[in-house]
């Protein structure tokens, strides 16, 4: 098939940036949406221009890395699937397709279609974690008994791979469902119990020194979540937050 | 070869690493404060591994090419975690970790480093939950097991089908609590570009912002190279993009041997390819082969029908499908190890029966698990002569409650519902046994430069089994390197800071930036891409899954030509001083064109049969297990460790003699 | 507990806080108004709106509370609005909003701000007067011409049809907002557990149900007078 791309091209953090638009060619339905921009990318560097910069990795849709706003949705038109597992099969014939960075404040561009996700680590760091050093000697792991059920939740949570569709894609370019999944993986389970209040404080504290907007729970991060974090995630981490704060 | 010392502990085989443990030199809290350790990549091994020093109170710098540690490959691991917990009390020790682990790697590992590491596999666990990993519970709240890869216990531990992305998580918030402290200093979006020895010792890298172009010094005590394995010399592979040898041959460049680059892993069930545009394979689960019969059809009119879309593999009869693996081992069938299985594919495509478009591909078939689940279901269900209908319905149940997000990821993938039609299936490059030559120590043979998980030669031998990467990884850094590493370091406390402003460190900034500058300023004509896919070409043609001398010596000839090549007419666009992911790849994929040809050397070399390395010259010729892979424990029970001098063709070969004391030699048996 | 209102998350608490308030109060003003439609000549709405004008705990601590509620939840809104605007300073050029949200959830600052404006005229139609013979006249009898006046009042209000077509509106957005705001609202104090499904779907009842029935009582006074 033959396809019209408006790709948001930037040349760095200070350059204004602008959409530009390239034709690209005799794409096979069974390629990739990454392979069709390696199509676009050798062509342009045999034509002696500047190949799109994007963040891509694993190309599997586990490590999170990819991140383009395709046709006005996080991930392209799919569900459940990052833009390395998108095909082109989902697009037709002459399609004209717009591919903008994912904008957010908190996720400033750093070339074209390359964004800074550094928001996420500060905000891991202030507390996405349990406080054990490696030792060799803590306790045996089935000395720590934990309900099937929670173990379960807690594993969905965790399946978060920190890709920042869920702030790509809200309104208010909110950070919580990415925040509250790691709050809920610790609160589901009792080795996360003895730090819990501080670290749904700290963590939603830097959330909001990020500069990332409020959630107003319009659902959209879910839907577009290409691991189906859900909201639920988003309840428990409030609920954490207001039982921490009225602690004190 | 007295120049490799293994520096194995000596006394017996169990006490080894608690006698070592004993004796070493230790650093006091006071001084590990004084002492910087860099950490060059951030998967399971070296997030762990800084992670760890960092809580011990050394100084660690850490460096990911990507922009969170997070994403490192470790990510994409599926299956599981082997270690020796025995909770399912079927008869599981260290010793039969250590034993499954030697013999399913084919004879070729270190028995010392193997039954370390089966002994270390516990506290892994204990480690892990203790961190929040949400690994698989039963009922009682107990942690669950699966069998994984042929062995005869249940070993494995698992987070779903995503076990290595949470052990990755794990390591990667425990680094988080580090860099939170302000003792691990993260450098994301930095990439390795050379090692800097001073008076003999690694003292610190030249690395590459890659958001910014700057080419910076860095300066430590120590260097851990934990920067995976090099796969991507194959271009297509289950390897990330940006998966690269670049930090690993830097090292052997500068003194480092490289040991076994010949054992890579090629996994036989991955998506195969569907066209040239392909940029990289994705792995199914080896779990499948627990319930799929993998198959070709028995005559050639069927395939070439197929092909051509005539026919539709369900239509094909029962007796006209050769189910290949259970022809030819009956005892394993379809569960013979990675090695078997990928080579038995290919040798059926190079027979011409592979069915898609490319040639390369075999049916794996749940046709036969679902009637059998569905009839279990019916039966426990009390359904009375259930039709055929609801017996499909009812196994497809059970089937999608094991296997459902490979199913759903494979239509993704090929848009085939895998329910109706068998999966195709082709073996893909997945994992490298090779790697820099360590000690006992996990030491290179640069002092203080170090190198672990895959980017090590590692305790896997010539083939590793399934759910043992993970194991390797996490055993090396959180529980080995902390300790070696500290009776080295135990000798620096008096050292002070390295500094950068020396001539060595300007000489490698210099060599570095030169080359970028050529690759800048050189206008050929061909993309870093087309090079790549040249030197994947050749690499999977004649250094894949069989080779053979003839081919061996043209691949060297051919990677040569290739390489001169590249140096004349690569062309990378943009500049230097900016966010450049063509010049990234144009460093990478020089690396790699001299990492090939010093693949094939090796290959060459060992004229044996092993693990994953399968010469067709050393089969056996009759008896039981005629046309099998023959191994040759007299002339090449050694470790190939190879001498950088310049050109790979001109690298010299140590050997480290492997002796196995606790465990008897046998051939691998699974007819 | 300090800083709370600081916090995104606190925010979000203090506006679904102030939305329950409003809830119930809507659900308070929609009993007493269904009175009038009773067939006993706005005999139990007099006496109700009576008993509500006059009570002291009403008028001196519920009034006040719920003023402040209303303005709080507004004042809060827009502030909200304008943070979360500025978390994205570039927008993009195509975006698919309808493939994963609500058109309500959304829009929550048009329907709000909409209602912002009815209840303005609502205020200038009903509260100002009331508030004008009570503490500016000091008249608390209630009575007009010996009767009491407030469903004559109420049905002089529902004859211009452009007042009841604007009412009608008003409710319609009120509806809008309700859609989104009722389960919003739980979900922002961390509602989860097995009630929640449930709770979402009286939401959807609340949300409809009660400005239909406002609706129907503004429809009914127009044309039954």
């Amino acid at each position: 098939m033959n396809l019209t791309l408006k790709i948001w091209r930037q040349k760095n953090a200070s350059d204004k940036g602008k959409m530009v638009e390239y034709k690209v060619t005799d794409i096979s339905e069974h390629m990739s949406f990454l392979e069709m921009m390696d199509v676009l990318n050798e062509q342009l560097v045999n034509s002696g221009e500047e190949p799109v910069a994007f963040d891509h990795d694993c190309r599997e849709g586990i490590c999170g890395m990819c991140s383009m706003y395709i046709n006005g949705e996080a991930h392209g038109p799919d569900r459940g699937v990052t833009t390395c597992q998108l095909h082109m099969r989902m697009f037709n014939d002459g399609d004209t397709i717009t591919i903008e960075p994912f904008r957010a404040a908190a996720f400033p561009v750093i070339k074209d279609l390359v964004v800074d996700r550094s928001s996420f680590e500060r905000i891991q760091q202030a507390g996405g974690y349990i406080s054990v050093n490696t030792s060799g000697n803590t306790t045996d792991a089935n000395a720590i008994l934990v309900p099937k059920e929670n173990a379960d939740k807690a594993m969905d949570a965790a399946t978060c791979i920190g890709c920042g569709a869920c702030v790509a894609t809200c309104k208010n370019s909110s950070a919580m469902l990415f925040v509250g999944a790691k709050v809920s993986q610790y609160a589901l389970l009792p080795q996360g119990q003895v730090e819990a209040t501080e670290r749904v404080k700290n963590m939603v504290a830097q959330m909001d020194l990020e500069g990332f907007g409020n959630c107003t729970n319009t659902g959209a991060c879910e839907i577009e979540c290409p691991k189906g974090i859900s909201l639920e995630n988003i309840a428990r981490m409030n609920s954490e937050f207001l039982k921490a704060s009225f602690k004190g | 070869m007295a120049i490799l010392d293994s520096k194995i502990p000596k006394g017996p085989l169990k006490d080894k690493w608690t006698t070592y443990k004993d004796k070493i030199d230790l650093v006091n809290p006071a001084n590990k404060r004084l002492i910087d350790v860099i950490v060059v990549g951030t998967g399971l091994a070296g997030g762990s591994a800084s992670a760890t020093l960092a809580e011990l109170g050394y100084n660690v710098k850490a460096f990911a090419y990507q922009d969170s540690p997070r994403r490192a490959h470790s990510i994409a691991a599926q299956g599981g975690i082997n270690a020796a917990k025995n909770y399912q009390g079927d008869g599981d020790s260290f010793y039969r970790l250590f034993y499954d682990t030697v013999k399913g790697g084919d004879y070729r590992s270190r028995e010392a480093n193997v039954y370390r590491l089966a002994e270390v596999s516990a506290n892994i666990i204990d480690q892990c939950v203790a961190q929040g990993v949400p690994f698989a519970r039963d009922y009682g709240g107990q942690l669950d097991n699966r069998s994984f890869g042929g062995v005869l216990v249940s070993r494995t531990f698992y987070a779903k089908g995503q076990t290595g992305q949470q052990l990755l998580l794990g390591a990667y918030s425990a680094m988080n609590r580090q860099i939170a402290r302000g003792k691990i200093e993260m450098f994301n979006r930095h990439e390795m570009l050379d090692l800097v020895i001073v008076d003999g010792k690694a003292r610190g890298i030249i690395a590459r912002n890659l958001v910014t172009g700057e080419i910076e010094r860095h300066s430590a005590h120590a260097v851990v190279i934990a920067s995976g394995g090099y796969g991507n010399v194959y271009f297509l592979s289950t390897n990330a993009m940006g998966s690269n040898a670049t930090a690993a041959w830097k090292v052997h460049k500068k003194g480092a041997f490289f040991a076994n680059p010949c054992y890579t892993q090629i996994h036989p069930t991955c998506i195969p390819r569907s066209g040239d545009y392909q940029s990289k394979l994705t792995l199914m689960s080896e779990s499948l082969r627990n319930d799929g019969r993998i198959w070709v059809p028995k005559k050639m009119e069927d395939v070439l029908a197929i092909r051509e879309g005539k026919l539709k593999p369900t239509q094909i009869a029962e007796e006209d499908r050769d189910y290949y693996l259970e022809r030819r081992y009956p005892a394993f069938g379809n569960l013979v190890p990675r090695d078997v299985a990928s080579r038995a594919a290919k040798e059926r495509c190079d027979a011409g029966y592979g069915v898609n478009a490319t040639g390369e591909a075999v049916y794996l078939d749940f046709k036969s698990a679902i009637e059998r689940y569905g009839k279990e279901q019916c039966k426990l269900h009390g359904i009375k002569n259930p039709t055929q209908e609801k017996i499909i319905e009812e196994g497809e149940k059970v089937v999608e409650a094991k296997y459902g997000n490979l199913f759903q990821m494979y239509e993704k993938i090929v848009d085939d519902n895998p329910y109706k039609t068998p999966m195709m299936i082709y073996p893909a490059t997945h994992y490298t046994m090779g790697g820099i030559w360590v000690d006992y120590n996990l030491m290179t043979t640069i002092d203080g430069c170090y190198a672990i998980g895959e980017a090590n030669f590692s305790d896997h031998g010539a083939n590793r089994l399934g759910a043992s990467a993970l194991m390797q990884g996490l055993a090396d850094g959180y529980f080995v390197l902390p300790y070696t590493i500290g009776n080295y370091l135990s000798n620096d406390i008096r050292t002070g800071k390295i500094s950068t402003d020396t001539k060595e460190f300007e000489e490698a900034e210099k060599a570095v930036k030169d080359r970028i500058d050529f690759f800048i300023n050189n206008k050929g004509e061909h993309s870093v891409d087309y090079y790549h896919k040249k030197l994947g070409k050749i690499m999977w043609e004649k250094c894949g899954m069989a080779r053979n001398e003839q081919g061996l010596k043209e691949a060297m000839a051919e990677i040569k030509a290739l390489r001169e090549d590249f140096w004349k007419n690569v062309t990378v666009p943009g500049d230097a001083n900016e966010m450049n992911p063509e010049l990234e790849k144009a460093g990478r994929v020089a690396d790699f064109l001299e990492l090939g040809e010093l693949f094939a050397k090796d290959a060459l070399n060992r004229t044996e049969s092993c693990g994953g390395h399968f010469r067709e010259e050393s089969v056996e010729l009759d008896g039981p297990q005629k046309g099998e892979a023959k191994r040759d424990d007299t002339n090449f029970a050694y470790v190939a460790a190879w001498e950088y001098k310049g050109e790979p063709a001109d690298a010299v070969l140590h050997k480290e003699e492997l002796e196995f004391n606790d465990i008897e030699l046998k051939q691998r048996s699974y007819k | 507990m300090s800083g709370l209102l600081k916090s995104s998350i606190g925010r979000k608490f203090a506006m679904a806080l102030s939305a329950f308030f409003l809830m119930l109060f809507l659900l308070q003003h929609f009993a007493i108004n269904i009175t009038s439609i009773f067939p006993d000549n706005g005999a139990t709405f007099n006496k109700m709106s009576h008993f509500m004008g006059t009570n002291p705990l009403i008028q001196y601590v519920m009034q006040p509370v719920l003023i402040f509620g209303v303005v709080f939840h507004f004042v809060m809104g827009f502030i909200l609005e304008m943070k979360n605007n500025s978390a994205r300073k570039v927008s993009y050029a195509k975006n698919n909003g309808a493939a994963n949200s609500t058109w309500m959830s959304r829009n929550m600052i048009y329907s709000g701000g909409f209602i912002l404006v009815f209840i303005i005229i609502h205020f200038i139609d009903f509260w100002f007067p009331e508030i004008n013979t009570k503490f500016i006249q000091g008249d608390w009898s209630g009575l007009h011409d010996g009767e009491f006046r407030y469903f004559h009042e109420l049905q002089h209000k529902f004859l211009a049809p452009w007042r009841v077509g604007l009412y009608v509106l008003g409710f319609v957005f009120l509806a809008l907002h309700l859609l989104h705001g009722f389960s919003s609202a739980f979900q922002s104090v961390g509602a989860n557990n097995k009630y929640t499904r449930g709770l979402k779907g009286f939401g959807k009842v609340y949300a409809i149900g009660i400005p239909v029935g406002f609706i129907i009582i503004a429809l009914f006074h127009h044309f039954n007078h």
